[in-house]
């Protein structure tokens, strides 16, 4: 039996405030009706009120989910195929440079893989914009998708797959109705973690834009550049609250699709 | 087994890996070919804004011409402008220390995790995973908040009469620290609780049973049993954090920029993208030997322990746990 020794619950204590105590006062700050930060006047939806009629906000979060919604889709399937070929096709030619490039992108600096992409976009005389910023946000966040994809690949009971394939199933037929469902939280967590990434990407994102195209974090980072404004602080509440609220209803769909 | 030739697969098959494979090649490969390739030319008043271009219908004797005017000399500023080598400089040291005191804070962190009763301990994972899920840019947002002159944390401190004046928190290296330190956290407590958790106890009740102190303990058989969970979290921190713009430009000062602000100033201020991208071949020069490491301990770490592989991405890994059990 474990004991809960003061160390271990001060440590804890510790680094999980340190995580959310400054989320926790933006938050707080939204609701503020003062200007002023350090003034409290009272709780108010005054700037989530402001927030409806700022035109260019409202395009630019509207620009980023769209973007974020069909890259997370696209890099769940590519980065589906690629975990599969990397846990099922044994040793291939090229498999080390194609790992490489699935583990690279997850530790690269964002502004040389912006950078790369863009001088791409100019290399091919691609017009600039939504489509190059999803391209863009595909390949970062599909190598992502791999990871996770990959290790529940790994690590469950590959025998079922065999005698599928034994009784005369053929493979993809295979993968759709046996490994498919097994892997699905995976798969699931995968789009999920592609769409929050994408949906946060500031710099990869102004590197691949192009006249008119203005994402959510390009809008609020030239915003934030020129001090704090209340307006931001209820975007960013926002933001937070869906992605906690997603995350927690993902959590609680993945549980119960393993208890089934 | 002998290597397979993918041409003997079915073309299903095939597709699954070449499509995959052609996506990153095409989009990540060939970019950075690219980047090379211009960070070899020239910067003119044109579009695209560097010479020369390589003339396809030339044949031969056009790329006879662009390989002969090719040159080095944006390599060779680069070395001899102090502006830059202070840059790469700033980086590194910023990227070491912070990955310093991460370690540091981190790792009591992710022990007192790993002591946590069991029932706890996914609660415990997804409470430091889902800050990662929120906003980057609304992390480092959320401190200015604090930070600012008339913020929060100096406004306490005056009430406290800690200091007469309000200090000046943003707009320099403590800012930018807190700043990384807060947003790289989960990346170096998530693999580091992964080791930790997993560790046999009995070793150390039996180094506790032959009289060892505690201390003793720690620095002979948990830190050193530890030490793949150290190396994933550090590299996992000290690349990125090396190559870091947005918590430096927002949280930081003036007077001294990491390289990453360099190249954006060079990309998106003074147009010149032989500059910028002879930074980023520089820079990322600097991180292979990182990155590479990093690349062998992800496919060791698959190879031994797949289910504790991927918690830092998100999954939730005490779930994949309870599965493999069934």
């Amino acid at each position: 039996m474990r004991k809960l020794s003061a160390f271990t619950i001060v440590a804890v204590a510790l680094g999980l405030a340190f995580l959310y105590l400054p989320i926790v006062i933006l938050v707080i700050y939204s609701f503020n009706a003062s200007r002023l930060v350090t003034v409290w006047g009272g709780w108010s939806l005054h700037w989530y009120r402001a927030l409806m009629s700022d035109r260019a906000m409202i395009d630019a979060a509207s620009a980023s989910l769209r973007i974020a919604a069909l890259s997370a889709s696209a890099a769940t399937v590519l980065g589906t195929c690629a975990a599969v070929a990397l846990t099922r096709f044994g040793s291939f030619r090229g498999r080390l440079l194609f790992s490489g490039m699935v583990y690279a992108p997850l530790v690269m600096p964002e502004v040389i893989t912006g950078l790369s992409l863009l001088l791409l976009f100019v290399a091919l005389g691609v017009d600039r914009g939504f489509w190059t910023i999803t391209v863009a946000h595909t390949t970062l966040t599909m190598c992502f998708v791999t990871v996770i994809v990959q290790s529940r690949l790994v690590s469950f009971d590959r025998s079922l797959e065999e005698a599928a394939m034994d009784l005369g199933c053929p493979p993809l037929k295979t993968f759709l109705t046996v490994t498919l469902p097994l892997i699905w939280p995976a798969v699931a967590a995968g789009w999920m973690l592609a769409f929050s990434l994408s949906l946060d990407d500031l710099v990869i994102a102004s590197f691949t834009t192009g006249p008119g195209a203005t994402t959510l974090p390009i809008r609020i980072y030239s915003e934030v550049r020129l001090g704090v404004k209340p307006e931001i602080n209820a975007v960013c509440t926002i933001m937070i609250a869906v992605v906690a609220l997603v995350t927690i209803l993902a959590s609680l769909a993945t549980k119960r699709g393993a208890r089934a | 087994m002998s290597a397979r030739r993918i041409g003997k697969r079915p073309w299903g098959a095939r597709a699954v890996l070449l499509i995959p494979y052609l996506w990153l090649a095409v989009l990540f490969l060939v970019p950075f070919l690219i980047v090379l390739k211009i960070s070899l030319s020239q910067t003119v008043i044109a579009q695209p804004p560097y010479t020369p271009l390589l003339d396809w219908s030339a044949g031969w004797a056009g790329l006879e011409a662009f390989v002969a005017a090719l040159s080095a000399d944006n390599y060779a500023m680069l070395g001899s402008d102090a502006l830059y080598l202070v840059s790469y400089l700033k980086s590194l040291e910023v990227a070491a220390v912070s990955t310093v005191i991460l370690l540091v804070g981190g790792y009591p962190m992710a022990y007192g995790m790993a002591r946590a009763p069991r029932a706890l301990q996914p609660l415990l994972v997804m409470l430091v995973i889902l800050p990662f899920w929120t906003s980057f840019l609304i992390r480092v947002y959320a401190w200015i908040n604090i930070l600012q002159r008339d913020g929060l944390l100096n406004d306490i401190l005056l009430r406290l009469h800690i200091v007469d004046q309000p200090v000046a928190w943003l707009a320099s290296d403590t800012a930018i620290y807190i700043g990384i330190v807060y947003s790289y956290l989960p990346f170096m407590v998530l693999p580091l609780y992964a080791v930790l958790e997993k560790m046999d106890e009995q070793l150390l009740e039996a180094a506790a049973d032959l009289g060892c102190p505690r201390w003793k303990t720690f620095w002979q058989v948990t830190l050193p049993l530890s030490l793949p969970g150290v190396a994933a979290g550090a590299l996992l921190c000290f690349i990125p954090i090396t190559g870091e713009f947005v918590i430096p430009d927002l949280l930081g000062g003036s007077e001294t920029l990491m390289i990453g602000q360099t190249l954006w100033t060079e990309f998106f201020s003074n147009k010149d993208w032989p500059v910028a991208s002879a930074i980023a071949v520089a820079l990322l020069g600097l991180l292979l030997g990182p990155i590479l490491f990093y690349e062998r301990l992800q496919q060791r770490a698959l190879a031994h322990d797949p289910e504790k592989w991927a918690p830092v991405f998100g999954q939730d890994h005490a779930q994949t746990k309870e599965e493999g059990r069934q």
